[in-house]
């Protein structure tokens, strides 16, 4: 399948899923998607597209949250990246972990560090940080305060 | 059976990165495996995140110091992806010299670990010497040893002297023959194959599954390199091969590893003969606002960065995936299954930052026997006598 067929084929299947497709270079892909359909697309891209996953990247941009799902097509040389808009206080996605393991620990990630909740994961333990974490504080998030001293400090971290 | 469970870590002064490993065994077989990461959490994404997207490749370059060059190769990379811009040439070429001459000295490093923790100490003595003579050449090329401080969005900071291309060229051509001497004796050994072989094996459909990288994914048959699959630098103008093989034991990813260098020795000859003459730097001024990634193939498998840029001078996102994060979870298809005492190695196997030091115990409640992490390795290598015995080598 060539770079062109693989975006036609996209746009054909899941022609109610893609809101935008931006095609910003011969290499990369950015497709936003409807966060409900996450599932349906991204296992498509990743069996039948034969892509492998790179990771996932959240950003907190202040009105909503934003995940980027990276998938490399190493037969043409294509990175798509979907993206998914979560809307605030609403941080809910359906994970990704049942279909492959490699997005296991990544969602794990961003569960602990952003606070998005990924239904259907079934490890959702602290990855990177202490266990003694206090709970709702999420450290990539805008309204994270750095050096928090009752949430830092105070616990010798 | 009774079940022992054997926690592994967090403190080993061996290898770079504190982990935690708890083994459930039964007898001597191991049942299930919990990896804890986050020892050595330091928050460089948020802290890059207050950096100037120059002063933020210096930051990178600390992550990890055995990939010294993988970050800020792959996070430049993503910066110039984002305006977007080509480097010139002659950077592209420097570039790949420093990045296969940290594979060499990464693949070394890591093949004379495992050496010694199978028993092999004269392999892990002679690995390290040759470490020794690449470092004097990345000392030669870059003026550091380590954290080269090369690499900067649009180039390279510091230019190859053409007065020192044939001293390099002459040190590479000495290593080779001590190479391949360190080659038969590691891949021809038949205690080395009775120890490996068949041991911690990576099936190819959970190479695809768990998404492993590199070297781990290429023993077990997956044919992809990003050098070749996604040219970046210099990869796509000089010869040279992609090491697969197809068993995913603990051999062969020795194997991969081993000729994986050599490769990278003819990469670099390559490189360093063709260098183009002209510019190293593209004089980046302002960085747009707008979204980059930029991948690589470290010596462990892709490095992954994505940047998001709001027009400013610091990056709003900086996202770093290094390849042990996708490597780490395949302990969970390799481990299961296999004797406690080639379990040392097979979690080496993947070239992790791995634990191995006096707090590692083995706790029974019944039999209350203690064992630290000298005696784990003393098991490891009580087995590699007894087979040396077994073949009749001495």
């Amino acid at each position: 399948m060539t770079r062109e067929e693989v975006l036609d084929d996209l746009r054909k299947k899941f022609k109610d899923d893609i809101i935008e497709v931006f095609d910003k270079s011969p290499k990369r892909v950015y497709v936003e998607i409807r966060p409900d359909s996450i599932v349906q697309v991204a296992s498509y891209i990743f069996k039948d597209l034969k892509a492998r996953f790179n990771t996932a990247s959240g950003v907190d941009l202040r009105y909503h949250m934003e995940i980027l799902y990276h998938f490399l097509i190493e037969d043409i040389n294509l990175l798509i990246s979907l993206r998914v808009k979560l809307q605030k206080p609403k941080l809910e996605i359906d994970s990704l972990s049942p279909i492959f393991e490699g997005s296991s620990w990544i969602e794990r990630e961003i569960h602990e560090i952003l606070g998005i909740n990924f239904r259907g994961h079934k490890d959702l333990r602290k990855l990177l940080l202490p266990d003694d974490w206090p709970e709702g504080v999420y450290p990539l998030r805008r309204d994270y305060k750095e050096w928090d001293k009752n949430v830092i400090r105070d616990r010798g971290v | 059976m009774e079940k022992t469970i054997i926690p592994i870590g967090p403190y080993h002064p061996l290898q770079e990165e504190p982990e935690f490993f708890l083994l459930t065994v039964e007898g001597e077989k191991v049942v299930d495996i919990d990896v804890h990461i986050g020892y050595n959490h330091r928050g460089i994404e948020k802290l890059s995140e207050t950096k100037t997207f120059d002063q933020s490749t210096f930051l990178i370059e600390r992550i990890c110091g055995i990939c010294s060059t993988s970050h800020p190769f792959a996070y430049t990379r993503a910066v110039e992806d984002i305006i977007p811009i080509e480097v010139p040439e002659r950077a592209k070429y420097i570039r790949t010299i420093i990045a296969e001459g940290e594979r060499i000295h990464s693949h070394l490093l890591w093949l004379g670990l495992a050496g010694h923790f199978l028993g092999y100490n004269t392999v892990y003595m002679w690995a390290w010497k040759l470490r020794e003579e690449i470092l004097d050449v990345m000392e030669i090329l870059t003026g550091n040893r380590n954290n080269y401080a090369m690499f900067k969005p649009g180039g390279v900071r510091r230019d190859i002297k053409s007065e020192d291309i044939p001293v390099v060229i002459k040190k590479i051509d000495s290593i080779v023959s001590t190479l391949e001497m360190l080659k038969k004796a590691v891949i021809d050994d038949p205690v080395l194959h009775a120890r490996t072989k068949g041991i911690g094996i990576l099936s190819k459909e959970d190479a695809i599954n768990y998404c492993a990288l590199g070297p781990t994914a290429r023993a077990s048959g997956v044919a992809r390199d990003l050098r070749k699959d996604s040219p970046y630098g210099a990869y796509d103008k000089v010869e040279w091969d992609m090491i697969v093989t197809h068993n995913g034991d603990v051999f062969d990813k020795v194997v991969v590893r081993v000729l994986e260098t050599f490769e990278s020795i003819k990469i670099i000859k390559n490189c360093l003969l063709n260098l183009p003459s002209g510019e190293i730097d593209a004089n980046i001024k302002d960085i747009p606002p707008g979204e980059g990634i930029g991948f690589i193939e470290a010596p462990r498998g892709e490095c992954f960065h994505y940047v998001k840029s709001d027009g400013t001078n610091r990056p709003v996102r900086h996202k770093v995936r290094a390849p042990t994060f996708m490597n780490l979870p395949t302990y969970k298809a390799t481990v299961i299954g296999e004797d406690i005492s080639d379990a040392t190695i097979i979690l080496a196997a993947i070239d992790p930052c791995y634990c191995c030091t006096e707090r590692m115990t083995v706790c029974n409640t019944e039999r209350k026997k203690i064992y630290s992490g000298k005696d784990l390795i003393k098991l490891s290598r009580e087995k590699t006598e007894i087979l040396r015995n077994k073949i009749g080598v001495k």
